[in-house]
């Protein structure tokens, strides 16, 4: 199963082996990483599961929807580049030591 | 050892309740007591993505296995709670088994209202609710050719909207003039009614059903209306509401009024017991009438006022306050509603209804208190803190797609519109 790093507000990281096929989102919430809100439970509607997708990754993942992209401008903390709601990130083989940050505040 | 935390019910609120209550660091014992076989699982696209193959049931777990080791949160499936004994503090399960609690935690949700017509129960007719339920109608409409939905509010349109796609024939039942008439205003209601038709589905409003018939087999085969029609199906899904499952605590004593009365903390008038989620009704600063409680059906109303509850039970309690808001997939369609409406709130529309792109913002004496967004997710996280802020905002500047909603946010004369 490929890992998923997540660096969390606190300066640690958790890592861990994700499960094919469920979003970063999904993988955060199931093994309790804090900082991961997802209030709407990953449907692309709060925009509280946003993280900062490391820079090796950025253009290896396919590209944000529109509804994802006009989300992104409502996040809480900073957009950056990398800026990506987590619950549209689908775990596959290719994502294997993806690094996601997570911001300091969903809310 | 105390008693620790019993939490009965073990979806959203109790669930958040278990994870909010570690967190703020309450370090007793905890149990989760769930009546259904599955651990903690996301309901809302049980009407959505699993009807539609897009997610598997264990797709929908909310919790890994190891997070109640790792949290100590006993996860006790396939209880059910028959009485609670305020005075000895401790809750009779089915079966006889006692559970002693310091805290107790009612998350008992809502259950599916009956169809309360002759033939309402017949095999054949299905309801919405849980994970079983979702994948009964799975199973259904591998084989059923055409679906009559009962109830055009949010389960059984997402229901319509989710068997349409499958390629099923699909006719909506509602009682009311409007689909969701009980939640949306008429442009809004317009908008999915139009929605729908387009897709295909038969909407059949101000109709009220009178029997489910039978067929040969004893499984429905029609929908009688009252005016006299008759609806062919091969199924029925009823979506008409639900009734909260306060009976536990009314036969405690506790105060009900179809739910839990409970404050913005989610405590009853026992200093032990509190209640949190569906089966709740609370005072929220942002309804109609602040004085009058309010039951709301969705997952963040669950989770908040959990949060608040387990800061009651952490020792330090903070209210519950949050603007409600909730969300409905429909075909490639995006409901999302901040805030509650009143019939009589001035309606300002943004964007444009005919796209299926909008915001619909409802004033009442010129603060923005409910807003409508079809497809416009970012208007909507704006609304959200448009609606806490209680800003005063101008219809006309609301209406002006090249005004920038955030400006009202932000201090200076743009938020300082006259009301």
């Amino acid at each position: 199963m490929p890992a998923i790093h997540y660096l969390l507000q606190d300066g640690s990281t958790r890592t861990i082996d994700a499960p094919l096929g469920r979003s970063v989102m999904e993988v955060a919430i199931l093994n309790n990483v804090r900082g991961i809100d997802a209030e709407c439970g990953g449907c692309c509607s709060c925009a509280t599961c946003h993280v900062y997708v490391d820079e090796d990754f950025i253009d290896r993942l396919p590209a944000p929807d529109e509804m994802e992209e006009e989300l992104l401008d409502g996040v809480a903390s900073e957009r950056r580049r990398g800026s990506r709601l987590s619950c549209q990130i689908m775990v596959d083989a290719a994502l294997d030591g993806l690094t996601v940050q997570v911001p300091a505040s969903q809310s | 050892m105390t008693a620790g935390l019993l939490i009965i019910g073990a979806s959203y609120a109790g669930m958040q309740l278990a994870d909010a209550a570690r967190a703020k660091g309450y370090t007793g014992p905890i149990t989760l007591i769930g009546d259904e076989a599955a651990a903690p699982y996301q309901r809302p696209p049980l009407s959505k993505g699993l009807l539609l193959g897009k997610q598997t049931p264990e797709g929908l777990t909310i919790r890994a296995p190891a997070y109640f080791a790792e949290q100590r949160i006993q996860l006790r499936l396939q209880v059910r709670a028959e009485a609670i004994d305020r005075v000895a503090r401790r809750v009779t399960l089915h079966g006889g088994e006692q559970l002693p609690y310091e805290w107790l935690v009612l998350a008992t949700g809502a259950r599916s209202r009956p169809l309360p017509v002759p033939g309402g129960d017949l095999p054949g007719a299905y309801g919405l609710r849980s994970l079983d339920d979702a994948l009964a109608i799975d199973a259904m409409a591998r084989t059923a050719r055409r679906v009559c939905v009962i109830g055009g509010g949010f389960i059984g349109l997402e229901t319509a909207s989710a068997l349409r796609t499958r390629g099923l024939e699909v006719d909506v039942v509602e009682a009311g003039a409007q689909l969701l008439g009980r939640v949306v205003p008429p442009e809004v209601s317009d908008y999915f009614a139009r929605l729908h038709t387009e897709q295909g589905v038969r909407l059949h409003c101000s109709a009220v059903v009178e029997a489910l018939q039978p067929g040969a087999d004893g499984r429905v085969a029609a929908v009688l209306l009252a005016d006299g029609r008759r609806l062919d199906c091969d199924a029925v899904v009823v979506g008409i509401g639900v009734l909260a499952n306060d009976e536990l605590a009314q036969a405690a004593g506790l105060p009900c009024a179809q739910g839990v009365l409970v404050d913005a903390c989610g405590r009853t008038p026992d200093p032990w017991i509190l209640a949190a989620g569906d089966c709740a009704r609370f005072p929220n600063p942002f309804g109609a009438d602040p004085a009058q409680p309010l039951r709301l059906e969705s997952i963040q109303a669950a989770n908040d006022l959990a949060r608040a509850a387990a800061s009651v039970i952490a020792g330090r309690p903070e209210p519950y306050q949050a603007v409600p808001w909730f969300w409905s997939d429909q075909y490639a369609s995006k409901l999302q509603i901040a805030g509650l409406g009143l019939p009589g709130d001035l309606r300002v529309l943004r964007g444009e209804l005919e796209q299926g792109r909008f915001s619909l913002f409802l004033l009442r004496a010129g603060r923005v208190v409910c807003v409508h967004s079809v497809n416009r997710p970012a208007e909507h996280l704006l609304a959200r803190k448009l609606i806490e802020s209680r800003v005063q905002a101008d219809a006309a500047a609301l209406a002006d797609p090249d005004f920038a909603l955030k400006s009202l946010l932000e201090p200076g004369p743009a938020a300082a519109l006259p009301a």
